[in-house]
């Protein structure tokens, strides 16, 4: 199974509810995709919801980073939410939980964008 | 030693083949469920090095997978048909300038989740990179 997306809005926070597999191929470019329609069209605030993403690679890995990117260059914020033990080895690996906030409850990540 | 042998295309489609077939010797020896998804990733990501970076989807050239089983261990040998590449000469995904980089993250992974890995210039050409995973070893 790939990646499928659910995006709804939590106020003028935009929460991208992601289940299934993140990884090179179809699921990798779903969720680029997803995240370049949304800044593009001006949401600023982008919560990614990973609690139900069962396995990510280092292609679903570098398509977070260029989401992460493509939202800061376009004046916005992108967080995760709910990751699993498996997500947070990932990010400890590769050193990105320097980049990425990260939460474990969404009232908590909603109210700390800005 | 109980071997397997595959010769696979170079398509994605070959990743999850490879990557079912090693899962599959892993379980036979033994590894727990953690070790099998660490085993399955290093697979993976050294399977999408192979037919991405080493053979460049090229139909003529396959990717040679081969899996050794021991009572204590599992070794996995990937050899693809590509030009090879330095390992040193490959920026460091973990160096602040490379942090935001899209790509260069999969080797380090596949270093992480496994207890001995090597990469060497293949015969006659390619990438040929060997892992060993310990069950003894395994957390």
């Amino acid at each position: 199974m790939s990646v499928k997306l659910t995006i709804r809005q939590v106020g003028d926070v935009t929460v991208i509810d992601a289940t299934g597999r993140i990884t090179l191929g179809e699921g990798a470019s779903t969720f680029r995709d997803a995240i370049r329609d949304l800044a593009t069209k001006g949401d600023k605030k982008l919560l990614v919801n990973l609690s139900d993403v069962s396995y990510i690679d280092s292609s679903g890995i570098g398509e977070m980073v260029s989401g992460f990117t493509t939202v800061t260059n376009h004046g916005g914020q992108l967080k995760l939410l709910g990751l699993s033990k498996r997500v947070k080895d990932l990010l400890q690996i590769t050193k990105l939980y320097t980049v990425f906030e990260v939460f474990e409850d969404e009232a908590a990540a909603i109210r700390s964008f800005t | 030693m109980v071997e397997r042998d595959l010769l696979l295309d170079s398509t994605l489609d070959s990743v999850e083949i490879a990557e079912d077939a090693v899962l599959h010797d892993a379980q036979e020896i033994g590894f727990a469920e953690e070790d099998l998804h660490q085993i399955g990733m290093a697979v993976r990501e050294t399977m999408v090095n192979a037919v991405v970076h080493g053979n460049r989807y090229n139909a003529r050239k396959k990717v040679h997978l081969s899996v050794l089983k021991a009572p204590d261990r599992l070794t996995v040998v990937i050899a693809d048909e590509g030009e090879g590449f330095d390992l040193n000469a490959l920026p460091n995904p973990l160096a602040e300038e490379n942090l935001l980089r899209q790509s260069g993250r999969g080797l380090l992974l596949i270093q992480a989740f496994v207890d001995e890995f090597q990469v060497r210039r293949g015969q006659p050409g390619g990438t040929e990179v060997r892992m060993v995973k310990y069950l003894a070893k395994a957390s």
